[in-house]
């Protein structure tokens, strides 16, 4: 039987009903890998922060890796002036990859491969960043929207393309990995359903492409949680050290 | 053949599939709003409950733990540096004592090499008097004996020409005449005779 292949994506509820005022805020499969990839990151650096020894086990070295390795990021895009959002941008990433990494596992659900949670994710960042760059500057801020050494006749329609692209920074940023996240998981399950319907004469290309597809599903979900996290400072960067 | 039906039914599957695929369609859950609110409660709570007990209690541990190493690792480093320096200054040290003991055992044996040599000039001085004084006198007593020498050999010569002529003449020469005879030869021939 071949599945459709969005099924996978469908949430449904776990549990009772639970009602906050006329909203709806049940316990769903998308809550419990929710939980489930907060449990596991929390479980992981905990033990990674334990015991502090000079020679790493391999949970410290892994703990210690993500550490140094988002903290080198932030620094390379934002600056020194970033230090305070270190742990804001820690967190995102790593749920971000644990997320993608949790749904690489059969039968499971993928959180980020919801519109709106990534959109949520976004929309936050985008508010967030907004905020913190009327802090810093003012009404300076937005002196972001109008380059330096542009010519007076172009000024306005530049004006008009810089707050469109600003405005439309929290879509590319929630689109990107939603779909990216929502498409690799529909093509595995295509062909997904075409070993099963091709049976075992015809069934071993599609396997081939989803072993592959598998492969490269891995690195996409470690690329997307890295592209979310990596924006996010870029976009942080331009809030904290105005260039323009 | 085997390739025939393989392509054949890769080929027939697609409208299969695609008939499946119709039959079930509901287009993307995504766009389905029945959960949203759902959603965006549980995020809000796993990320937030995820955000502070990261950045309150886990990331502060994590770089305490590496400035820990790193603090410790360079006060290692310094340790070891100072350590290095200690044994430098030691060797060194040490250089110097073996050096200093070199120049002292070099003077030692050069004294004791002098004294020696200085004995040894003393002995020998000592007994090349002793030999110069023993030739002296071995050479006085040759020139004693030297000096004597002919007196004898003329009393020997007086004597032995007495005997002779008396044997083969016959007859008492007077001593003198012969003495006086041996005296001028002796003086003509002495040297020849006795050297020097």
């Amino acid at each position: 039987m071949a599945a459709n292949p969005m099924t996978q994506f469908e949430v449904y509820r776990i549990g009772p009903e639970i009602k906050l005022g006329p909203m709806d805020i049940s316990f769903t499969n998308a809550s419990l890998f929710m939980v489930i990839s907060s449990l596991a990151i929390l479980i992981i650096f905990n033990l990674g922060s334990k015991k502090n020894s000079i020679i790493p086990d391999k949970i410290q070295l892994l703990a210690e890796l993500s550490y140094t390795f988002v903290s080198k990021m932030i620094n390379d895009t934002a600056g020194s002036k970033a230090k305070p959002y270190f742990s804001f941008i820690f967190s995102l990433f790593m749920f971000v990859l644990f997320c993608n990494m949790f749904g690489m596992i059969p039968y499971t659900f993928t959180v980020t491969s919801h519109i709106i949670v990534t959109f949520v994710l976004a929309a936050f960042i985008f508010i967030g960043v907004t905020i913190i760059g009327f802090i810093k500057h003012g009404f300076g801020y937005l002196k972001l929207f109008v380059p330096s050494g542009v010519p007076i006749v172009l000024l306005p329609l530049i004006v008009i393309i810089e707050i469109i692209s600003y405005l439309s920074r929290p879509i590319s940023l929630s689109v990107r990995l939603f779909a990216n996240m929502m498409a690799g998981h529909t093509m595995m399950k295509v062909f997904g359903g075409f070993v099963i319907s091709l049976g075992i004469i015809g069934g071993w290309l599609p396997l081939s492409f989803s072993v592959a597809l598998t492969g490269l599903e891995i690195l996409v979900a470690f690329l997307q949680a890295y592209v979310f996290a990596i924006l996010t400072c870029i976009y942080l960067n331009d809030a904290l050290n105005l260039h323009h | 053949m085997v390739k025939k039906i393989f392509f054949q039914s890769i080929f027939f599957n697609f409208f299969l599939i695609k008939e499946v695929f119709a039959a079930e369609s509901g287009g993307m859950p995504q766009l389905n709003p029945e959960f949203w609110i759902s959603q965006i409660f549980w995020l809000t709570l796993t990320f937030g409950i995820l955000y502070v007990v990261l950045s309150k209690l886990i990331l502060p541990k994590i770089s305490g733990n590496l400035e820990l190493r790193k603090s410790q690792i360079q006060e290692n480093i310094e340790a070891a540096e100072k350590q290095r320096k200690n044994s430098e200054s030691k060797l060194k040290e040490y250089d110097e004592i073996i050096l200093k003991s070199k120049i002292k055992a070099k003077n030692i044996f050069k004294n004791a090499r002098d004294k020696i040599i200085k004995d040894i000039n003393v002995k020998k001085d000592a007994l090349d008097k002793q030999i110069d004084e023993e030739v002296k006198k071995a050479e006085q007593e040759i020139d004693v004996l030297k000096k004597s020498a002919p007196e004898k050999i003329n009393k020997i010569a007086i004597e032995t020409s007495s005997e002779l002529v008396k044997k083969l003449i016959g007859a008492d020469v007077n001593n003198s005449s012969i003495s006086a005879i041996v005296d001028d030869l002796s003086k003509r021939n002495g040297t020849k005779y006795y050297g020097n």
